[in-house]
Parts: C-alpha cells; sequence; structure tokens
C-alpha cells in the first residue's frame, strides 16, 4: 500500500519529533499504526483522521484481477475436464464400433427379427370391441385361440403324422390288401367249380342267410329293414323296366333257338323265367332277390372299409391327411371291441406309451432312433456334466425311457473303451513282433520304415552283389546295427556327422523288386543273367561319374559367395620388388573380409543344390511394413493364417469371412451417431452440441445429472 | 474411465422387463454366439447373455403363465431341455429332441485348423491380443464349418483285401471285373489300337474324358464313361504327347516339329511355332501355363489364357523327355540324363533346386498330389521315394528287375510303374504314407510295352497306354472317392463348364510379368 506524497511528509515531520518512538524501535517491539498516528499527546484535533482511516481499514480491498491468459487458461481446463468427463461415456460404444466385425449405416432401429407366429400372437390381447366378440365367437365354437393355434381335428390330424403310425397304419392296409386278394382269389376258385349242386347249396344258404340277417335286422333296427326292403323294391322296379330276364336277350334268343333239341337250354330258359317272376314279384319274393346284394354285402364285411377307402381318396387328397380318417375310423372300430380300448385321448400321450405297442418293425425302427438318441445324449452328457441326473423326472414312464437311454450309453461307452483296448493291443502286438525280429535295434527307436538305404561300407562287405533272397527282416536288423542314423531321426546325429557321403548315398544297394509279372522280356532270363546284365549296366556307366560331377558342380555353386576384398598395395610405405610380400600386419589390415552369410540350405545335403539367390521381384509382393498394432511378425502371420478364399471354405463360411466392415445403404444420408442409436437416455442437455452452444450452463444441474449416469 | 457410465447400465429397467417378455428363442441354426451385425449396439447383446445365464425361476413362471392362458395340458418336458423350453414350441407342440447345434467331433475339427495354438506369442497390447482372439474365433468357427460339411462327403475309398495272406497282386483284372458291380466293370476296357504305335494318353482334370494320341499320328479325345468318341484325327506327324488343357474343350498336342492347340472336334485351332520339338507336356490348371520341355532343351512356359509365352527357360543339360509337375506347387521336375532332377519355376532362370538322384539318367518321375514325395526311376533300375519336405532324402529304394520307364501317382497316394508290358501298382497305408515298395498292390500285364501312364481322377481307373492300344484297369482305392462339384465335377454340362471356366479364369494365379 502506497500513501501519498503529502502523507509521507507528514511522517517525516512525525519521525523527527517523537524520540521514545524511535526508541522503542530500538528495542525490537512491534509497531503498529495506530501507535505512529497516536499523538504524543492526544490531540481532537487527529479524531477525525483517525476516523478516517477506520473507515479506510474497513472497506475490502478488491482484489487484483488475474490476467487474461491465466483466466482464459483456467476456462479452458474447466471446460476440458467437463467436456472429456461427458464425452467419456462413449468411450464404450467408439471400442465396440472399433471392434465390430460389421458396421451398418444409416443407424437407425434395429430390423426386428423374424419371429415365429405363436411369438407374435402369444403376447397379442384382445382390446376393440370387435375383437372381443370374435374371440368369444371362437370361444364359443372351441376355435383355438392362442397357440398352437389348432384346432383339437388338426392337432389330431398333425399327431397322426408320426411315424409310427404312419408305419402302423401301412402295415394294417397291406395286411388288408393281402386279404382281399386272398378273398378275390377264393372267389375266384369258388366260380370255377362246376359242380351245380354245389352252387345250388351255396346259393341256398346265401339266401338264407339274407333271410335271417333281415329278420334280424327287423327286429334290431327296423327303419334299416325298411330300406332293404325298399332297395329289393327298386330291384324290383328297374327288372320289370328292362325285362332283362325274359326272353328278349341275345343269350336268350339263343336260347330259345337251342330249346328245341337242348334239354339243358330249355331248362336255362326256365330258369331265366323264374328268375325274372321272382325278380318282378312283389315283396315276397323280395328276400330271395337280396341274395345278390347279400352277396355283396358279405363281400364288403370280408373287406375292412380301410382297402377301399384308399381307393377312394387315392385322387387328389393328401395322403397325410388321410391318416387322420383312417384313426378315426380306427378309433370308431376300437370302441366297438372293448379288447384294444386306447382312447382318443391316448394319442396326446406321450410317445412313450406308443414305443410299447408290439410291432417287430416298428421297434426295430424305435430302438435305432433311441440308440441315435442316446448317442446324442450321451454325447451332451459328457459336454456338461450331467445336467440330466440333477433333473426330476415325474413321470414314470419318462423315467423308464432314461434308465433305457441311460443303460444303452453305458454299452455305448464299453463298446467304445473294448475296441480302444483292442486297438492298443493290436499296437503292441506288432511292437512285440518286431522286437523279437530285430533285438538288436533297441538304441534306434526309430519309426518303421518300410526300406533301409545301405552304405557303401556294406556293399564292400557284402561284395556287391548280395543275395537278393534274403529275407528283409534280418537285412534291417543288420543295417540297424550298422548304421544307427539314417535319415529321418537324423538331424541330431547329423550336427555330429557333418555330412552324408554322397558316394554311398547313391551306391546303395537297395533289395530287387520280385514281382509276380516280370516283364517278357526278362522273363526267360535267369538269376545269373540278371546279375550279368547289371555288372554290365554298372560297367557301362563307369565313366561317366555322375557324382563327380555333381560335387564339382556344388563346389562351384558354393564358390560363388561374395569373396574377401584386397585392398593392399605392394610397396606402399615399404620395400616393394618381386619376392617381397606384404607384411601380416598390413594384409590383416587390408583384407576386408566378405559377409559371412546365412549358412547354406544344402549344407548338409551333399545330393541337393538349392538356389539361394532371391528374386527381388517377388519383393514387391511381400508385406515390408507390419501393420499397425502388431509389434512382432509372428503375430500378424497368426492372424492371417487361415485363408479367406472359398476354395478352402464352406460356403457361408467364406461369406462371414468377406463381409463388409461398412455397410451403408445408398441414397440414404448417414447423420452422426445420436445417444438415442445406442441406447443410452434420450436427453437434449446431455448432447455435446448443445453444451458447446452455452457452454456456461454446465453448472450444478449438469453435475447431478451427470452423477446420476454414473451411480445407474 | 471409472465414473463413464456404463452403456448396458443406462438403459431403463423397464426395457429389461420388455426384453425378458419378448425373448426371442433361441434356434438351432442360431449360433450361441452374439449376432454379428449388431456391431454399433452394445448394450443388448451383453445383457441379454447375462438374462440367459439366469436361474430358470423367472423362466418357469412365465411359462406357466402362459399355459394358463391357453388351458392346454403341458406339454411333458424332457428332463434335459430344461435350457430354453419355449423355444421348442413348435406348431403343432412337438418338441425338438435335439436342441441345440449338433456336436461337431473335436478330431474332425481339429484337422481343419490352421492356427498352431502351442506355439508361444511375444507379449502383445492389448489392441493387437483382441485382434488375435478374433482371428482364433474366426479360424474355430470356419473350421467349425467345415467340419460340419464333412457329412457331405458321402462316398468312401474302396480297397483290394486279399483273404487272410493271399497277395492281392495275384488278383487279375478279370477277378476284379467279376466282383464289381455292372457300372465299374464298365470301366475296364481295351481299345484295340495296333496300327498306330504306342499310345500317350491325358485324362482331363474332371477325369470324364481322356485324350490320346499314337506316335504314328493318331490323336483321338473321347468321354471314355459313356465311350462317346468326341473327335478322332490323324495329325500326320509324329505326336510325342499329349494334354487336355484347362477343360476338355481344348487339347494340346506336342507334335514331331510344333506344339499344336485343336479344339473338341478335332480342329486345329493354334500351331505355336516357338515351342518346337516338344517331348513332353504339362499343364497347371490354376496358372493356365502348359509348360513345354523341348529337344532343344528348353523348358517353355505358354500362359494358354492369354496366349503368350511367360518364360522360356534353358535347363542346359540337353534333351529333355522327362518331366512331371508337382500338384502342390505348380513346380516343374526335370530329369536330365545326368541322374539330377531339377525343379523349375517360370519366374527364375536357374533351378530352384537340383537333386542327385541316380548313378544312371533318370527315365521317369513323378510327384504325389501332397507335394510330398516324388518317385523316380533312373537307367540304373532303381525306384526310388524322395522326400521333398526339405530334405530330399530317398525314403524308400527298390531295385527293379527291368527298371520303371514310366511313373505315376494317384490322386489318393498309389503310385504304378511301367515296366515293359508290365505296370505295377504299390499302395502306402494311408493317404498321407508313401507307398511302400515291399509288395505291389496290385500287377498287370499288357499286349505292348507301356507308353503312357496316368490314374483317372475320382475315379478307381488306371489308363496305360501301350503300342497295343489304351487299357482301362480297375485300381480300388485310387481315386478320391468325393469329388468338389464346383471345382472339378465329372458330370458337369456345357453350361455349367462355361460358367466354371469364367471364374477359373477370375481365379487364376498370375504370375507377375516382369518377364514377359
Amino acid at each position: 500500500m502506497r500513501g501519498t506524497v503529502m502523507e509521507r511528509e507528514s511522517i517525516k515531520n512525525f519521525w523527527k519529533q517523537s524520540v521514545p518512538l524511535m526508541e522503542r524501535i530500538g528495542s525490537g517491539e512491534k509497531l503498529v499504526l495506530a501507535d505512529l498516528l497516536e499523538p504524543v499527546k492526544t490531540s481532537s484535533s487527529l479524531a477525525t483522521v483517525k476516523k478516517q482511516l477506520n473507515r479506510v481499514k474497513s472497506k475490502k480491498v478488491v482484489e487484483l484481477p488475474l490476467n487474461k491468459e491465466k483466466i482464459e487458461q483456467i476456462h479452458r481446463e474447466v471446460a476440458f475436464s467437463k467436456t472429456s468427463q461427458i464425452l467419456s461415456k462413449w468411450d464404450p460404444v467408439i471400442l465396440k464400433n472399433r471392434q465390430a466385425e460389421q458396421l451398418a449405416f444409416p443407424l437407425g432401429k434395429e430390423q426386428p427379427a423374424i419371429a415365429p407366429i405363436e411369438h407374435v400372437l402369444s403376447g397379442w390381447k384382445a382390446r376393440t370391441p370387435l375383437e372381443q366378440e370374435i374371440f368369444t365367437l371362437l370361444h364359443k365354437n372351441k376355435q383355438p385361440v392362442t397357440d398352437p393355434l389348432l384346432t383339437p381335428m388338426e392337432k389330431a390330424c398333425l399327431q397322426a403324422m408320426n411315424l409310427e403310425e404312419a408305419k402302423m397304419h401301412r402295415a394294417e392296409l397291406q395286411r388288408a390288401r393281402a386279404r382281399q386278394s386272398y378273398y378275390e382269389a377264393k372267389a375266384q376258385r369258388e366260380k370255377k367249380i362246376k359242380n351245380k349242386k354245389y352252387h345250388k347249396v351255396v346259393k341256398k344258404g346265401k339266401a338264407k342267410k339274407a333271410l335271417k340277417d333281415f329278420e334280424q335286422l327287423q327286429k334290431v333296427n327296423p327303419t334299416a329293414a325298411l330300406e332293404e326292403l325298399e332297395k329289393i323294391e327298386n330291384a324290383r322296379m328297374i327288372e320289370r323296366m328292362s325285362l332283362k330276364h325274359q326272353s328278349s336277350g341275345r343269350w336268350a334268343k339263343s336260347k330259345a333257338i337251342m330249346a328245341k333239341y337242348d334239354l339243358e337250354a330249355r331248362q336255362a330258359m326256365q330258369e331265366q323265367l323264374t328268375k325274372n317272376k321272382e325278380l318282378t314279384e312283389k315283396l315276397q319274393v323280395a328276400f330271395e332277390s337280396e341274395e345278390e346284394e347279400g352277396g355283396a354285402k358279405v363281400e364288403e364285411l370280408f373287406v375292412p372299409e380301410v382297402v377301399n377307402e384308399v381307393q377312394k381318396n387315392v385322387d387328389g387328397l393328401n395322403p397325410w391327411m388321410l391318416r387322420s380318417y383312417t384313426s378315426d375310423t380306427k378309433e370308431v372300430a376300437t370302441q366297438e371291441n372293448p379288447e384294444q380300448l386306447p382312447e382318443p385321448a391316448a394319442h396326446e400321450v406321450s410317445g412313450s406309451e406308443r414305443e410299447e405297442r408290439p410291432a417287430a418293425e416298428e421297434e426295430i425302427l424305435l430302438r435305432g432312433f433311441e440308440e441315435r438318441r442316446s448317442l446324442r445324449k450321451s454325447s451332451e452328457l459328457n459336454q456338461d456334466a450331467e445336467p440330466a441326473g440333477s433333473q426330476k423326472t415325474k413321470d414314470s414312464s419318462s423315467q423308464e425311457v432314461l434308465s433305457e437311454l441311460r443303460a444303452l450309453t453305458q454299452k455305448l461307452k464299453k463298446n467304445h473303451q473294448s475296441r480302444k483296448q483292442k486297438a492298443s493291443s493290436e499296437g503292441t502286438v506288432p511292437q512285440v513282433q518286431r522286437e523279437e525280429a530285430a533285438p538288436e535295434e533297441e538304441e534306434s527307436l526309430l519309426p518303421e520304415r518300410p526300406e533301409r538305404v545301405q552304405t557303401l561300407e556294406e556293399l564292400g562287405k557284402e561284395d556287391c552283389f548280395q543275395n537278393k533272397g534274403l529275407p528283409r527282416p534280418v537285412l534291417e536288423g543288420q543295417q540297424s546295427e550298422r548304421t544307427p542314423n539314417n535319415w529321418p531321426d537324423a538331424p541330431k546325429e547329423k550336427k555330429k556327422e557333418q555330412m552324408i557321403d554322397l558316394q554311398n548315398l547313391l551306391t546303395t544297394q537297395s533289395p530287387s523288386m520280385r514281382s509276380l509279372a516280370v516283364p517278357t522280356t526278362i522273363e526267360e532270363l535267369e538269376d545269373e543273367e540278371e546279375r550279368d546284365q547289371r555288372q554290365m549296366i554298372k560297367e557301362a556307366f563307369a565313366g561317366d561319374d555322375v557324382i563327380r560331377d555333381f560335387l564339382k558342380e556344388k563346389e562351384a555353386v558354393e564358390a560363388s559367395k561374395p569373396k574377401d576384398m584386397d585392398l593392399i598395395l605392394p610397396g606402399w610405405g615399404e620395400w616393394g620388388g618381386v619376392g617381397l610380400k606384404p607384411s601380416a600386419k598390413k594384409r590383416r589390415r587390408f583384407l576386408i573380409k566378405a559377409p559371412e552369410g546365412p549358412p547354406r540350405k544344402d549344407k548338409n545335403l551333399p545330393n541337393v543344390i538349392i538356389n539361394e539367390k532371391r528374386n527381388i521381384h517377388a519383393a514387391a509382393h511381400q508385406v515390408r511394413v507390419l501393420p499397425y498394432p502388431f509389434i512382432h511378425h509372428q503375430q500378424f502371420e497368426r492372424t492371417i493364417q487361415t485363408p479367406i478364399g472359398s476354395t478352402w471354405n464352406t460356403q457361408r463360411a467364406f461369406q462371414k469371412l468377406t463381409t463388409l466392415k461398412v455397410l451403408t445403404k445408398p441414397g440414404h444420408i448417414i447423420k452422426p451417431i445420436k445417444a438415442e442409436d445406442v441406447g443410452y437416455q434420450s436427453s437434449t442437455r446431455s448432447d455435446l452440441s448443445v453444451i458447446q452452444r452455452n457452454p456456461k450452463q454446465i453448472t450444478t444441474h449438469h453435475k447431478k445429472q451427470l452423477k446420476e449416469n454414473s451411480v445407474d | 474411465m471409472e465414473t463413464a457410465p456404463k452403456p448396458g447400465r443406462g438403459v431403463p429397467p423397464k426395457k429389461d422387463k420388455l426384453q425378458t417378455k419378448r425373448k426371442k428363442p433361441r434356434r438351432y441354426w442360431e449360433e450361441e454366439t452374439v449376432p454379428t451385425t449388431a456391431g454399433a449396439f452394445p448394450g443388448p447383446p451383453r445383457k441379454k447373455k447375462n438374462r440367459e445365464l439366469r436361474p430358470q425361476g423367472a423362466k418357469s413362471t412365465h411359462i406357466l403363465k402362459k399355459s394358463g392362458i391357453s388351458k392346454k395340458p403341458q406339454v411333458q418336458k424332457k428332463p434335459r431341455e430344461w435350457k430354453n423350453p419355449e423355444s421348442q414350441r413348435s406348431l403343432s407342440g412337438a418338441q425338438d429332441p435335439f436342441p441345440g447345434p449338433a456336436p461337431v467331433p473335436v478330431e474332425v475339427v481339429q484337422k481343419f485348423c490352421r492356427i498352431d495354438k502351442s506355439r508361444k506369442l511375444p507379449q502383445s497390447k492389448a489392441k493387437t491380443r483382441s485382434r488375435l482372439e478374433v482371428a482364433e474365433a474366426e479360424e474355430e468357427e470356419t473350421s467349425i464349418k467345415a467340419a460340419r460339411s464333412e457329412l457331405l462327403l458321402a462316398e468312401e475309398p474302396g480297397f483290394l483285401e486279399g483273404e487272410d495272406g493271399e497277395d492281392t497282386a495275384k488278383i487279375c483284372q478279370a477277378d476284379i471285373v467279376e466282383a464289381v458291380d455292372i457300372a465299374s466293370a464298365a470301366k475296364h476296357f481295351d481299345l484295340n489300337l495296333r496300327q498306330f504305335g504306342p499310345y500317350r494318353l491325358n485324362y482331363s482334370r474332371t477325369g470324364r474324358h481322356l485324350a490320346f494320341g499314337g506316335r504314328r499320328g493318331h490323336v483321338a479325345a473321347l468321354d471314355w464313361v459313356t465311350k462317346k468318341l468326341m473327335c478322332e484325327i490323324n495329325v500326320m506327324e509324329a505326336v510325342r504327347d499329349i494334354r487336355f488343357l484347362h477343360s476338355e474343350a481344348l487339347l494340346a498336342v506336342a507334335q514331331n516339329r510344333w506344339l499344336h492347340i485343336y479344339d473338341n472336334q478335332g480342329i486345329e485351332l493354334h500351331c505355336i511355332r516357338r515351342c518346337d520339338r516338344v517331348t513332353r507336356l504339362e499343364f497347371l490348371p490354376f496358372h493356365f501355363l502348359l509348360a513345354t520341355a523341348s529337344e532343344t532343351g528348353f523348358l517353355t512356359y505358354l500362359d494358354v489364357s492369354v496366349g503368350k509365352i511367360v518364360a522360356a527357360l534353358n535347363a542346359r543339360a540337353g534333351r529333355l523327355d522327362v518331366m512331371s509337375q508337382n500338384p502342390y506347387n505348380a513346380v516343374i521336375h526335370l530329369g536330365h540324363s545326368n541322374g539330377t532332377v531339377s525343379l523349375w519355376s517360370p519366374a527364375m532362370k536357374e533351378p530352384l533346386a537340383k537333386i542327385l538322384c541316380h548313378r544312371g539318367g533318370v527315365r521317369a518321375l513323378a510327384v504325389d498330389s501332397t507335394g510330398t514325395y516324388m518317385a523316380t526311376s533312373g537307367l540304373d533300375h532303381q525306384l526310388k521315394i524322395f522326400d521333398l519336405r526339405g530334405t530330399f532324402q530317398p525314403l524308400s529304394t527298390r531295385t527293379l528287375p527291368h527298371g520303371a520307364g514310366h511313373l505315376a501317382f494317384s490322386q489318393r497316394g498309389l503310385l504304378v510303374a511301367g515296366m515293359g508290358d508290365v505296370v505295377n501298382i504299390w499302395a502306402g497305408q494311408g493317404k498321407a504314407s508313401p507307398p511302400s515298395l515291399e509288395q505291389p498292390y496290385l500287377t498287370h500285364r499288357l499286349s505292348g510295352p507301356v507308353h503312357g501312364l496316368q490314374f483317372c481322377p475320382f475315379e478307381d481307373v488306371l489308363g496305360v497306354g501301350h503300342s497295343g492300344g489304351i487299357t482301362s484297369m480297375l485300381v480300388p482305392g485310387a481315386a478320391e472317392p468325393n469329388f468338389d462339384g464346383l471345382e472339378s465335377n465329372p458330370y458337369r454340362s456345357r453350361k455349367q463348364r462355361q460358367e466354371w471356366e469364367v471364374k477359373a479364369l477370375l481365379e487364376k494365379v498370375r504370375l507377375p510379368y516382369w518377364r514377359a
């Protein structure tokens, strides 16, 4: 605080006056302003000054404002922290979108998944009066209102569509057809019988039976009897109209001619006429005329309805729908005879009852199903540790099924185990045999090789041409004794023994083939002749030493690698001349050694020259820099290891692997993402755009909201 | 970050309830994982998962309520189907006896896995780790899908098995023909063509068509299954080799002077004079390259899709007449008179590798379809099988009485050798094992010395061209039983072939043409 010039002056004067004050200063006591102002002797004139001073003191001091930059910085910091806090809620969204396999734009509502109609309708309720009315109607008529949308009838139809019933039905049909054919055959046979008396008896019997039936019918069911009577009447009318059995027909005419001479014909005529009489006569004879129809009826009784029914329905109708009819008829039938008595409701009970019904084929079939189911069950049982065990089955039948299944699974498992054991035993047996065959080859745990290459030493020992008939196991044993390092397990031992001898490699004596069919040209050759020929070949090729040529070539290739550079200038800095050699030190200093490249790939392969020249053009097609998140080539390689193409994948997999990263609809505007799009609460305040418009308003209200969000 | 509101929590609870009510049942074709398309919507899926893990109490009440409404006897639940009982309800009220996705055998899935998870990777950042996880999940999914589709490979390879101790090599063709069904028996036939000398033959890639060329100029192509002749001409010139190009519609014939290309009606389309005195032909189907080896010592690659010569390499080893391709990597193997086999690719002027195989010259060579084994036979009467996986060492060696003049591998790794007028076939233990040369699997004697050999793709048939004509013999277990209908379909129609041709051309492996 600075005083004015005037004040300062007055203070100076004051200092001059007051000596005791000086003393006080010297003693180190604290000085207060009031002390200074206090006069040595109190005077009233100073009271006003004091008052003024007090007033000044009581007045609050206004703080000096910070400079503009500082203020702005603080504002910025505050704004940043708040905005970042708000924005941070989008972080998971961003992360999700970055990791998403596919993004679909424009962002909209998720396409409603196609739900089965039952699920759609199950949640639906009648609200409007019209709907309610409809529903009451439906209820009255016992129509299904909710799931599964089927009338009992339809349901029965669907039930009837199961396999066992179909099988049964088919079997029944077959039986019926067989019976029909038997019956037909029988009828044919009977028809062919030429004994007239027999026929007469049969006819009479039939007539009698028909009469009896009719009487019975009259007692039991008078209306039916009446109908029957009507039928007879009808037949009479037809006969009268047509006069079929009078003498006007062709047969009758011919018989009439014959009747003069032939007694039989006469008789036949007579019969015909009597028949006519019978037919045309009213009522009393009606029973007799019934006999044909009666016969027909008998036939019908013989043949179950099922057969005819099928024939009826062959055209057009869905064969599966037939099932329902037949099942209905069956039900009727079962009602008639009380022994079977499976109630219609029994259809709705679980399949366990059906399974119990005896039918050999079905059983087999069912067993197959059961087995399959059990297989599946067992696999799933293994997967999730016996959920079935924990479940309680209330129904005894289902328990039975379960126990059956368990038994089956156990059996299966046993089978599996036994098979495994067998396999293992089989595995061991050959091993044992092998050991017996070659007891010495203990140290070589070679995988079985069909053949083995012999070395030159062996060749020498065995004197080039050994017995070809040598049994193989023995040969193998010898070989394994001598050369434990055969190539497949060589890699370890290769390092010890630098190179496989090329000479050995090529001049091995391999076992010769004794084919069943020897080419005709050689067939006549005896073994010795063969030997001679081989000798000849050997001699023929002795000249051009293939191996040496190859080795030379290989050496040449190896020599083509970069050579050391010699920069020695003889005579530079020392004596030069003929016979003088540069010093060792100098040689060491000026000889630039070629970089030691990686060892050649064919270093240990004597019979191979592998080209190590790089194809520089291929580099253009290779990945030079690792893409972004990867820091090691192995990581990157792992991500591209699975092929994408349809050659290596199923069509579905291929399509999935090649889906677009971003999906856009043509002609649609892609709007920026909004909170509602990702399932956040839709509040305009939390939107970033609002914040940016009036940033000062992010106040207590906002903070509260943020807190709420974080608490939720 | 801690104060940041979790998206899952931001959703009001009301919505949650709605979700439970409308919970979509999981169908068997749906994966258990989170749907992929919901990338932009982080909230719901995560929540859903949580909900699924809930105890079943809430759900069962839900069901009870529902059944109360419908007034129907509740369908018996099988004990295991507690997971999601609602989803099992179908229109008929029947329940899915096998809910959820069908199980896949682990071994089969393992077969399709390519990532070696046992190999440890260097420590990586979270971002990298997530990428790796995605890659691994993708691999697993695709391999499961592949394992599922294994079911579609309905056919199984055939085989020949001798009755206890019986040598299968003693079984002659007549026995086999008698034993097999009529359709298979019809695949054994002989064409007696004594007039036009020893025949070379080639099957098309689908195995449906057969082309053969006699040394005295007879060229014919036929659908050998139906025996329908496509064309038959005499080129009035020595025919050295014959080969189908990418489809059965084009035919390359190495004639005495030049290389000619015919179509399937025998019309000469091209005469390529830059390839002269060609002795052997090979076609690389994925590159659309026709490789020709000539007497002049040049190996020439001709791109048949654009008609350009991609590379002409001088092998510097004299006359070339032993050639084979590695079907696995399209490397051309040439056999030379100094006992070496050289490996070539059109991008390099020098051989990729040279292998000394025989003391005498190499007479024949063949590479199996997995690219693992190479069989060579030389003038030293030896038949060797080499391992091509870096070591180039002989796995097995056999001395044959006459030496094999022709070799061929079948799709399943059977090796056939033509020695004079006899063919011997050796089989291995499995598909990926080398043929064991101890015992021949089959032998057959022909009416003349063998001049060309090839196993028919996708048919258990070996075609042998000899001086007496063509013999098609049955070799059970030779070919791959299942074909890829999109890749090489023996039953394809003309339209399908054209379609395939376009696709194959689009997928052609293009060589970088710095050379052409």
